[in-house]
C-alpha cells in the first residue's frame, strides 16, 4: 500500500516536472559526452536533425537533447515552469518576444551575434536564424482557366467573382488554434484594411480552417482545396519542389516574413552551450546548412532586398499588443464573425 | 641667475596652479552640467514618448454595455520599440481592478489627475523602469468608471544616451581643461615676464651702478620699482654721505695729526733721556700710521665717489708714472731702496687720471713699505695690445700664501706685516680702480722672493 502511494507520488512529481506537452523528443548522445545541450523547439525534428548532427561534428563531446513542443506549450514551459533548457527555438515571434520582454531570456554576446542585421535580432536576447514568407498557395489544376492572383486586391476580386468555383475549396489557418496563423493575420490586419475585406469574402465561401501549414499543403495536394492563404512558404517549397501543380505566390502588395528565433532562457543551466548553438545557427556555415540540409531559408538581407514588398515582421514590443488578452479576444471575435459565417 | 635661499616658491607657478585649479573646477562643472542637462533632455524625450504611448492607448478607450472597451493600438508599443530596444510593460485598471496587462506592475504612489499624467520610476521584474500613468473617466451605463493606463519601459535606451553623453561631456571637460591649461600657461608666462625683465635689468648691473630703473613696467610693478628706485637713491645718498664723512673725518684727523707730529719731532730733538726719546719715536710712528690710514680712507672715499661719475680724459700715463716715482723717491731713499723704471715713452691713456695716480701711488708705496733695506724695486709700463700694463716688482717678504681676493678686501692685510704701518685699504683702492676702468689687477708672490703686482688697464 505504502509502495503504491510512493509510486503515485513519484508519478505526480513526474507529471508535475513534465507538465508541458511534448510532441517529440530525441537524444543525440555521443561517447564520452561531457555536456548535454538541451534544446526546446517548435520546429519538427526532421528539419533540425541534420543541423544537430553538424553541430555535433563541430563539438564532438556534446550530447544534444531535442524536445519538440507547440509554440504555446513551449511558451508555458519557460514562462510558467522554468523548464531546464539551454536554447528555446520558436517560430512564434510574438511569444518569443514576450519571453524576452518579461525578462525570461538571458543575454548572449558574441562576434557572430553582433554582426547580425539589426532587424534580425532584438538586443542581445533574441536571434533570428530563418526568414519564412507567408504565401498564397494555389493548385494550378484547380484554377481551370482562371488567372493566378498576384496581390490581395486580385485575390479578393477572384474569390468574389467566382464564388461557386471556390465555395468550400479554400483554406487558411484557424487563428484560434494556430499561433503562426494568428501572427500572420494580426500583421495583415495591421498592414491594411484589405485583410478584413478578404476575411469577409473568404468567410462567405465556407473556408476550411487548418491548424498548420503542412495540413494545408496536404489538402492542396489531395485536391481538397485549390487555394490556401498565408501558408508558411518554406514548408510549401520543400514539399512542392517536385510538384508542378502547386504554385507558390508571394503576394506583391506585401509579403510578411516570419522570423524563426532562438533565445537562451534565464533559467538555462548551461547558457554558454546555448550560446554556442545560437552562434552555430547564425554564422555563415550555419546559414548554409539551414538552407541546404534543413531546407529552411536562412536570414539573408540580400534576398529580402530583392523585392520592395518583402517585409520581415519587426521584432519588438509591438508584437506584445496582439498578445494582450483583451486585444486577442476582440481580434478573434471579429475574425470568427467574419470567417465562420452560418 | 643666482639662486636666493629665501625663495618662498615661484609666483608664476602659484599663478599657474591657481589658474589650473580654476580650469579643473570649471571643467568638472561643465562635465556635470552637460551631463545633467543631457540626462534631463533624454529623460524628457523618453517620458514624452512614454506619454504618447499611454495617450494612444487611452484614446482608444470606449465603453460598451459590458464595460470599458480597450483596444491597444499597435503603435502604442511599436513607437517605444522604434526609439530603443527597451522592454515594455503595461497595465490597465478600471475602478482598481486590473483589466489587462501586467497586474503586478506598480502603480504610482500619487495617482495622476485627469489633466496631467504622472511619470514615476520604479522597479519591475528585476529592472529599473520608467513609467507613466494616465487617468481617464469612461461612462459605462451612465456610471463613471475611472480607468488608469500605465505604460512602463526599462531604461536601457536612456542609459545608452546618458553613457554616450557622459563620454562626450568627459571629452568636452578634458578638452576644455587642456585648452584652459595651455592658455593659463601662456597667461602666466606673459604676466610674470615683466618681473623677469626687471630682475634681469637689476642683476645685469655692475656692483656700483646705482642709477634708477627706467625700463617700462606694468602698473602693478610700479610700487615695487618705485620703492626700489627710492631705495637706490637712499643707498646712493647713504654711500655718498659715508664717503663724505670719511673724507671729512680723515681730513679733520690729519690736520691735528700733522701738528702733533711736528710737536713730537721738536720734543724728540729736545729730549734728554733715551726713554723719553723712545717714547716720542713711538708717538711719531703711531701718528704716521694714523695719518697714512686717514690718507687712504680719504683716497678710498674719493675713489668710490669718483667711480660714480668717472672722468674720461686723455693723459700721459708715462709722465704719471714718473710723477708718482718722484713723489715716493724720498721715502725709497730713506730705506736705501733702489727704484729702477722701464717706462715706454709717451703712453697716452683715456681714463680717470686721479684714480689711476692713486692706484700707482698705492702700489709703489706698498712695494717700498714691504721692501727690506738695500733692496731694489723695478717698475715697468708698456703697451699690451690695446691696453696698458703697469707692474711693480719688489724683493720684499711676499704674500705668505694669502690669496689676492683676501688682500683686496677692505681693511684686510697680510699675516706677515704686523710690524709695518698699514690700513688694509691700499689694494682695495687698486682693485677698485681696475674695476671701474674695466681692467684687471693681479698680485702674486715671485718665486725668487718678493711680490709682483700688475695693473692692466
Amino acid at each position: 500500500m505504502r509502495h503504491l502511494i510512493i509510486v503515485a507520488l513519484l508519478g505526480l512529481l513526474h507529471s508535475l516536472a513534465f507538465a508541458f506537452e511534448r510532441e517529440d523528443e530525441k537524444l543525440f548522445s555521443v561517447e564520452n559526452s561531457r555536456n548535454q545541450l538541451r534544446i526546446l523547439s517548435n520546429t519538427d525534428l526532421e528539419y533540425f536533425e541534420p543541423l544537430i548532427q553538424a553541430y555535433q561534428k563541430r563539438n564532438p563531446n556534446i550530447g544534444v537533447l531535442y524536445t519538440v513542443a507547440s509554440s504555446k506549450e513551449l511558451f508555458n514551459a519557460i514562462n510558467n515552469e522554468q523548464a531546464n533548457y539551454d536554447v528555446v527555438i520558436s517560430s512564434a515571434m510574438d511569444l518569443q518576444m514576450k519571453l524576452v520582454n518579461d525578462g525570461l531570456a538571458q543575454p548572449h554576446n558574441s562576434n557572430v551575434a553582433e554582426q547580425m542585421p539589426a532587424w534580425a535580432r532584438w538586443r542581445n536576447l533574441l536571434f533570428a536564424f530563418t526568414q519564412e514568407p507567408a504565401v498564397l498557395l494555389i493548385s494550378r489544376a484547380g484554377m481551370d482557366e482562371l488567372q493566378l492572383p498576384q496581390n490581395r486586391q486580385e485575390l479578393i476580386s477572384l474569390l468574389r467573382d467566382n464564388p461557386d468555383h471556390f465555395k468550400g475549396r479554400i483554406g487558411t489557418y484557424d487563428l484560434r488554434i494556430s499561433g503562426a496563423g494568428y501572427l500572420f493575420a494580426t500583421q495583415d490586419a495591421r498592414q491594411s484594411d484589405m485583410f478584413w475585406r478578404l476575411a469577409e469574402v473568404m468567410g462567405a465561401l465556407s473556408p476550411k480552417l487548418y491548424c498548420c501549414s503542412s495540413e494545408m499543403i496536404d489538402g492542396l495536394q489531395s485536391g481538397e482545396i485549390v487555394l490556401a492563404y498565408n501558408v508558411v512558404g518554406s514548408y510549401a517549397s520543400a514539399v512542392l519542389e517536385h510538384d508542378r501543380d502547386g504554385a507558390i505566390v508571394p503576394l506583391s502588395d506585401y509579403t510578411h516574413f516570419m522570423l524563426r528565433t532562438a533565445l537562451i532562457p534565464a533559467t538555462a543551466k548551461q547558457p554558454e552551450l546555448g550560446g554556442s548553438f545560437i552562434d552555430f545557427l547564425i554564422d555563415a556555415q550555419g546559414r548554409r546548412l539551414i538552407n541546404e540540409a534543413a531546407g529552411l531559408p536562412p536570414v539573408d538581407e540580400v534576398a529580402l532586398a530583392g523585392s520592395q514588398h518583402f517585409r520581415p515582421i519587426t521584432l519588438g514590443p509591438g508584437l506584445l499588443v496582439y498578445l494582450d488578452k483583451i486585444k486577442r479576444r476582440r481580434f478573434l471575435k471579429e475574425w470568427t464573425d467574419a470567417m465562420v459565417q452560418p | 641667475m643666482t639662486h636666493h635661499g629665501l625663495s618662498s616658491g615661484s609666483l608664476g607657478r602659484r599663478l599657474l596652479m591657481q589658474l589650473l585649479f580654476v580650469a579643473a573646477v570649471l571643467s568638472a562643472l561643465l562635465y556635470l552640467a552637460v551631463r545633467s542637462v543631457a540626462n534631463q533632455a533624454a529623460e524628457a524625450t523618453h517620458d514624452n514618448i512614454l506619454g504618447a504611448s499611454a495617450t494612444s492607448i487611452a484614446e482608444q478607450l470606449s465603453s460598451a454595455e459590458e464595460g470599458v472597451v480597450i483596444d491597444i493600438p499597435y503603435s502604442a508599443f511599436s513607437m517605444l520599440g522604434a526609439i530603443s530596444e527597451d522592454r515594455v510593460f503595461y497595465r490597465i485598471d478600471a475602478n482598481n481592478d486590473t483589466l489587462t496587462g501586467y497586474d503586478n506592475l506598480p502603480r504610482p504612489t500619487v495617482l495622476p489627475t485627469l489633466q496631467a499624467p504622472r511619470y514615476y520610476s520604479t522597479r519591475f521584474r528585476g529592472s529599473r523602469v520608467r513609467a507613466v500613468a494616465l487617468m481617464r473617466v469612461i461612462p459605462v451605463n451612465n456610471k463613471p468608471v475611472s480607468v488608469l493606463v500605465m505604460v512602463a519601459q526599462t531604461r536601457l535606451g536612456q542609459n545608452a544616451i546618458t553613457a554616450r553623453v557622459a563620454n562626450t561631456a568627459a571629452g568636452l571637460g578634458v578638452g576644455f581643461f587642456a585648452i584652459a591649461g595651455l592658455m593659463s600657461w601662456f597667461a602666466t608666462r606673459s604676466t610674470v615676464r615683466p618681473l623677469h625683465t626687471v630682475a634681469d635689468a637689476i642683476s645685469r648691473r655692475g656692483a656700483h651702478d646705482l642709477r634708477a630703473l627706467k625700463s617700462p613696467i606694468p602698473s602693478e610693478l610700479e610700487p615695487l620699482v618705485n620703492s626700489l628706485n627710492d631705495f637706490i637713491v637712499r643707498l646712493r645718498g647713504a654711500l655718498h654721505r659715508t664717503e663724505t664723512f670719511m673724507a671729512e673725518a680723515a681730513h679733520h684727523v690729519r690736520t691735528p695729526l700733522a701738528t702733533v707730529r711736528a710737536q713730537a719731532e721738536i720734543a724728540l730733538r729736545q729730549a734728554e733721556t733715551d726713554a723719553s726719546r723712545k717714547t716720542l719715536r713711538s708717538v711719531i710712528r703711531a701718528v704716521d700710521e694714523s695719518s697714512r690710514s686717514a690718507t687712504q680712507l680719504l683716497d678710498h672715499a674719493m675713489i668710490t665717489y669718483r667711480s660714480d661719475q668717472l672722468a674720461r680724459e686723455k693723459f700721459n700715463y708715462s709722465a704719471l708714472v714718473f710723477d708718482v716715482m718722484r713723489v715716493l723717491s724720498a721715502t725709497a731713499e730713506l730705506k736705501d731702496v733702489a727704484l729702477a723704471a722701464q717706462v715706454d715713452d709717451d703712453i697716452h691713456f683715456i681714463g680717470d687720471r686721479i684714480l689711476i695716480e692713486s692706484a700707482l701711488h698705492n702700489l709703489l708705496d706698498n712695494a717700498i713699505k714691504y721692501s727690506s733695506e738695500d733692496s731694489a724695486i723695478s717698475l715697468s709700463l708698456c703697451r699690451v695690445g690695446e691696453r696698458v700694463q703697469f707692474s711693480v716688482s719688489d724683493q720684499g717678504r711676499g704674500l705668505a700664501g694669502i690669496g689676492q681676493s683676501a688682500l683686496t678686501e677692505r681693511f684686510q692685510r697680510g699675516e706677515n706685516v704686523k710690524d709695518v704701518v698699514g690700513s688694509g685699504l691700499g689694494l682695495t683702492i687698486v682693485e677698485h680702480v681696475a674695476e671701474v676702468h674695466s681692467g684687471s689687477f693681479t698680485i702674486l708672490s715671485r718665486e725668487e722672493g718678493g711680490t709682483c703686482a700688475t695693473l692692466l688697464l
